[in-house]
């Protein structure tokens, strides 16, 4: 009964997903006016027919940023997750593999950065990139910094299974059948790496959507008039009340039933059954 | 056990001053770092350019400007903040006791909920009880920390709620799956059997055996919060060490931001080393 359930959680959650990723991917038709077109006579505006989710302060449509923001931090933090697991395994891949001063000196590395607060860290090194760039540059700085500083802890995890597939009976087989170096790292290592890579993977996408929203709220996110979750949540700061204006808070669902589908997905089948 | 604090006290020394250096490297190798605004403000005189241009020379070699720093930190002088132009000890004296009693009572009020809702949910075994907490400390995990921060603004509570609120969900996750792994051995099965009391089978079996792991949750917690604190602090308007990191990364500020890293450095390496040599401490008592 639990495991139905457990199940049943998953397969919701993929569904929910799958929906969201879906219609923010027709965005061009769902809202053709686009994210940055303002509507200067309807500034402000409540939700109606024309603006399902009202206009913000200089009178964009915001359903429309919604959907073009949805769509940003959905493909973007996948390709951030690839890029840190990548180098995750590059990293920790080798490092275990290779063991000795190459391991101790990749883990006190990955100890180094995983020492300071993630929050810290990301905030510090986005803050000295430059933030008047175009649009389209700060999306990419911000998804490729996330991509760059997140891949210690995955590199842990990588540098210990590396470490004992390297002990392992078959490694040794292989390696005294005459099968050495990057032949042995890449054909009998690495294919034996791919459960945890693709954990890994999965496990960073939540996190880093996470990450950006936080960076958007504290303006140091995507640049305006390019919308993500974050800089459609910085859009709260401005709040007075919660009962005022609950349209404002439809992102911040969104962005918990999305980060909420991705723990479901990732859960044990126990976790998800309690 | 002299042996373990000593390696722990080799390995934070050696990493906060990598980390230092990490800090002002990164500082240092920022586009615009040699640009100073001030040097173009045309009250300026001549010679009063020169010292600014020469203030910023003096930190182009990295190197120098780190070894230099630690040298005159030794004497207690941690340097003066180039963008509020204010010794760095005088701002983290003023702005520390804030912090430490925004990230204490934070950790206090999250250890304090995710530690009731933990043992309740284990002790009492009742399905529906268990998806409820789940599901409410599930919510704050993916929340973003800012936008607690904004509530608690919105709300007027004070920031340490908002603290509370980002650490709880992390230690109740860990201690629940720890707690419902300690309840279920068979020792635990066999102590309930005999009637022995709950809070007896909860002090003498399940502690004993969750204790360890939780110190290190512990640990890990105060890295949790202290990272917290930044987004509170700056969004709430507080004061406080979390702030000023704010305000000195804006501002590529590098004294300043070398020995808050430095601090932060220390404060979350002294937690995790503090919290694995109690632990090691315990598990050698019980053996």
């Amino acid at each position: 009964m639990s495991t139905f359930r457990a199940n049943f959680w998953r397969i919701a959650a993929c569904v929910v997903l799958l929906l969201v990723v879906g219609v923010s991917l027709s965005a061009n038709w769902l809202a053709p006016g686009g994210y940055a077109r303002q509507y200067r006579e309807a500034a402000g505006a409540a939700p109606s027919h024309e603006h399902w989710l009202g206009t913000d302060e200089i009178g964009r449509d915001r359903f429309a940023r919604v959907l073009y923001g949805t769509r940003i931090s959905l493909l973007l933090a996948p390709a951030a997750a690839l890029l840190s697991t990548l180098m995750a395994a590059l990293v920790g891949g080798l490092a275990g593999y290779l063991g000795g001063a190459w391991s101790r000196g990749a883990m006190a590395v990955t100890d180094l950065f995983l020492s300071l607060p993630w929050l810290f860290l990301l905030i510090t090194v986005r803050a000295l990139m430059p933030l008047n760039e175009t649009p389209l540059v700060s999306v990419l700085v911000t998804f490729l910094m996330l991509g760059l500083l997140g891949w210690t802890s995955a590199a842990r995890v990588l540098c210990s299974t590396a470490g004992s597939l390297r002990d392992s009976d078959f490694v040794r087989q292989a390696r005294a059948s005459g099968i050495r170096g990057t032949r042995l790292f890449w054909i009998h290592v690495l294919p034996n790496l791919k459960p945890v890579l693709y954990a890994q993977f999965w496990i960073s996408i939540p996190a880093f959507i996470l990450s950006e929203a936080n960076l958007g709220i504290l303006g140091l996110g995507v640049a305006e008039p390019m919308p993500s979750w974050g800089s459609l949540l910085k859009e709260l700061e401005g709040l007075v009340s919660v009962g005022e204006e609950p349209w404002k808070f439809v992102p911040l669902a969104l962005l918990v039933v999305v980060v909420t589908s991705f723990q479901l997905v990732l859960s044990k089948p126990d976790e998800v059954a309690a | 056990m002299l042996g373990r604090i000593a390696r722990h006290g080799f390995v934070i020394v050696a990493t906060v001053l990598l980390g230092g250096l990490l800090s002002a490297t990164l500082v240092r190798l920022a586009p615009g770092f040699d640009v100073d605004e001030q040097q173009l403000d045309p009250h300026l005189n001549s010679e009063s350019v020169r010292v600014l241009h020469q203030a910023r020379l003096d930190q182009h070699n990295i190197f120098r400007f780190y070894f230099h720093s630690l040298r005159r930190a030794m004497h207690g002088d941690l340097g003066t903040s180039v963008s509020l132009g204010q010794p760095v000890s005088t701002l983290l004296r003023e702005r520390a006791p804030r912090t430490l009693r925004l990230v204490g009572i934070g950790l206090l009020l999250s250890w304090a909920v995710a530690m009731a809702l933990a043992l309740s949910a284990a002790g009492l075994r009742l399905s529906a009880y268990d998806t409820l907490t789940t599901v409410v400390s599930g919510t704050f995990l993916c929340m973003p920390a800012a936008v607690l921060a904004l509530m608690s603004v919105l709300w007027n509570v004070p920031g340490a709620l908002s603290v509370g609120l980002i650490v709880f969900p992390r230690v109740y996750r860990y201690a629940r799956n720890l707690l419902a792994k300690a309840y279920s051995l068979p020792h635990i099965i066999t102590a309930r059997a005999k009637g022995l009391s709950e809070l007896r089978i909860l002090f003498w079996h399940v502690v004993p055996v969750a204790g360890p792991q939780l110190l290190a949750v512990a640990g890990v917690s105060v890295s949790i919060a202290v990272g917290a604190a930044i987004p509170v602090e700056a969004l709430c308007g507080l004061a406080g060490v979390g702030q000023l990191a704010w305000q000195a990364a804006l501002a590529r500020d590098l004294p300043l931001l070398v020995n808050i890293t430095i601090l932060v450095t220390t404060v979350t390496l002294l937690a995790n080393s503090g919290a694995d040599v109690i632990g090691h401490m315990l598990r050698g008592q019980e053996a």
